[in-house]
């Protein structure tokens, strides 16, 4: 007898869960679906999806490019948060001004070296997980969720644009997501690019004009026109890599 | 053939316990120092954006490397029916389990997300070498433990020369995909060269070698079983080979190196300006690690003493890890050239020799990982019937 009564009374505890637990499951569907398809919505590129229509890259004219200038790396600390902390060993240097002098001539040439966006990046051949990656239109970007801090791109990398963050940070940008113990690179300011802002920080900055942005899948583009009038040289050209970054006057 | 009887140690002795005392603290030095690390991060050690990978990667791709070559005599009694070596096989194929776990702590330990071990399992892009690593690692583990089980449990034995077959093939992928962790490095000066895989193997049977002789003498010392001469004998003169034929392999590498102009701005740095980098390879790698073992494995008198093989095995172990900072260091300090026939200068020591002093923390994670080893070692010793209850001449050699 006793035993009947709890089997219905349990059969209502039942019912009565599974109506509270439908009904919460009602509200907070109710709560949350606004915010799920907003965001949805929000996470649509701001026109259209990424395509290898697009090669985007930078043209830097070493001409131009002044002696003891720093605008370039300044803007791109700056527009991604990168500060000093602990010296320029361990520090993240996404751009640095390089300074090359002919050993036979003594000629010597500064210019910004930054992640080149290989056509054929060694850094997304070697990483295990796949975190290094190339986007359809060519920049090379870390996938932060998925890099296990392994530092096997660094030891790719053939222009040592790569940086390993050796410590804690804090106030992160949301133009730059970067945390401790991951690689970061020059992400050829991809928020800007997704934004069709069509320009770099660093080509923004740079008063000289030695910095040109564009697309060089684009005939008609400036960078194109300039590279098709004057020229452009890749580092390490002979690794066969094909940079989306190429220079001038060297 | 007489018949052999395995027994696993007592391991209850003061020594005993206090030897695993010794492991222990090592292994809560290392603790301590990866949970230093990855608190503070990584400024803390020696590393930096030039010199990536530091001591740490020493240890343990001189474990992983070494625990591929310590299967070796495991597989020339099971691969090549050397029925003489098979005494001797189980505490092999337990020696390199133990060698790659230990490795494999240190690897994972230093990574800057070790938490993401997950993602390490379960993303994989083929075309990285170091993912197929993680396959050859994992893959090591489940084929020498099938092969180790064949050779306890008389009821799958028959499966066990197929089992050492594919152990011994296995192991020489796994060392070739270490080796080509480097060789495939086209930005470098010191890698990008294919001679690093079959290198990296026989630099596997030395040091594998090398520390098996040192396992097997002290597990014999120290429970008061007899070892008798032709075993000995028998691995010092095949330690002796694979010594020599590891310091050809490095000659090959830098005659090859010497030859383009090129590379001689690299090899100028490891073999006379590089400081300690060159002292590491002459005093290290060539003297220490080669030139002295050899002549105690192949001169008559030191060749007669125990004591003089011990000290032979710890040279080239020595030499071992030398000749790997060598590869290692010395291959991220020196630059890369980003424009030939121009000297860079920047910020971000473009053109510049990195100078990189290794941290406490990497000694203590390095060390930590070879405790691992040890511990798993004597362990298995304890707990499986592995070592034959005496090598005396009289039961060992009469099976050749």
């Amino acid at each position: 007898m006793s035993s009947k009564t709890n089997s219905s009374s349990n059969k209502i505890d039942q019912y009565r869960r599974r109506l509270l637990g439908g009904s919460a499951a009602a509200v907070a569907g109710l709560t949350l679906a606004p915010g799920l398809i907003l965001n949805t919505v929000q996470a649509k590129p701001a026109d259209q999806a990424v395509s290898n229509k697009n090669r985007w890259g930078l043209l830097i004219d070493t001409k131009k490019c002044a002696d003891g200038c720093t605008d370039c790396v300044t803007a791109c600390n700056t527009e991604h948060g990168l500060r000093e902390i602990h010296g320029p060993a361990t520090d993240a240097q996404w751009i640095r001004n390089v300074t090359l002098k002919n050993k036979s001539t003594g000629h010597t040439v500064n210019m910004p070296v930054m992640c080149q966006h290989c056509e054929n990046p060694p850094c997304v051949d070697v990483c295990p997980t796949g975190a290094s990656f190339k986007r359809d239109d060519g920049i090379v970007l870390v996938d932060k969720h998925i890099c296990i801090g392994c530092r096997y791109c660094m030891m790719a990398c053939p222009y040592k644009a790569r940086n390993f963050i050796h410590e804690v940070l804090t106030d992160q940008l949301p133009v730059a997501p970067r945390g401790k113990g991951t690689v970061e690179a020059c992400t050829l300011c991809v928020h800007k690019v997704d934004n069709g802002d069509g320009t770099t920080a660093c080509a923004d900055a740079c008063k000289h004009g030695a910095i040109t942005f564009g697309d060089l899948n684009d005939k008609n583009s400036l960078i194109s026109k300039k590279l098709e009038m004057t020229g452009g040289r890749q580092l390490r050209a002979e690794l066969g890599l094909n940079t989306g970054v190429r220079y001038q006057g060297l | 053939m007489k018949n052999i009887r395995y027994t696993s140690i007592e391991g209850n002795s003061i020594k005993f316990l206090g030897l695993l005392g010794v492991y222990g603290f090592f292994i809560l030095l290392g603790f301590y120092a990866f949970i230093t690390m990855e608190h503070e991060g990584h400024w803390i050690t020696g590393m930096t954006n030039q010199v990536i990978w530091g001591l740490p990667h020493v240890f343990a791709i001189f474990l992983i490397v070494a625990a591929s070559g310590a299967l070796n005599v495991a597989s020339i009694a099971s691969v090549f029916n050397k029925s003489f070596y098979k005494p001797l096989a189980k505490l092999s194929a337990v020696l390199s389990l133990a060698l790659l776990a230990g490795g494999l702590a240190v690897l994972l330990l230093d990574l800057g997300r070790p938490d993401r071990l997950i993602v390490a399992i379960t993303y994989y892009n083929f075309k990285s070498i170091f993912a197929w690593n993680i396959i050859l690692y994992t893959g090591f583990f489940g084929i020498v433990g099938i092969y180790l089980w064949t050779m306890l449990d008389w009821e799958v034995e028959k499966y066990k020369r197929i089992a050492g077959t594919a152990a011994f093939i296995w192991r020489l992928i796994l060392t070739t995909g270490t080796g080509s962790i480097f060789g495939f490095l086209v930005s470098r000066q010191a890698y990008d060269a294919a001679i690093m895989a079959p290198m990296f193997i026989i630099m596997s049977f030395s040091f594998g070698l090398a520390i098996y002789l040192l396992v097997l003498m002290a597990s014999y010392k120290w429970t008061g079983r007899e070892l008798g001469d032709a075993v000995i004998t028998k691995l010092k003169n095949l330690l002796g080979v694979f010594i020599a034929a590891t310091l050809y392999f490095s000659l090959a590498y830098h005659l090859t190196n010497l030859y383009a102009t090129e590379h001689h701005g690299i090899e100028a740095f490891v073999l006379m300006e590089g400081g300690v980098i060159t002292n590491m390879f002459w005093y290290g790698q060539v003297i220490i690690g080669a030139i002295i073992p050899l002549l105690i494995v192949y001169l008559p008198r030191p060749a007669k003493s125990r004591t003089m093989i011990g000290i032979a095995s710890v040279l080239v172990i020595l030499g071992g890890l030398a000749s790997l900072y060598v590869i290692l260091i010395g291959g991220q300090s020196y630059p890369m050239t980003l424009v030939p026939g121009y000297e860079a200068t920047s910020t971000f020591a473009d053109g510049a020799i990195t100078e990189y002093s290794p941290s406490i923390w990497e000694f203590m994670l390095g060390m930590g990982g070879v405790a691992i080893s040890l511990v798993i070692v004597t362990f298995a010793v304890k707990i499986f019937r592995l070592l034959p209850d005496s090598l005396a001449d009289s039961i060992a050699a009469p099976q050749k």
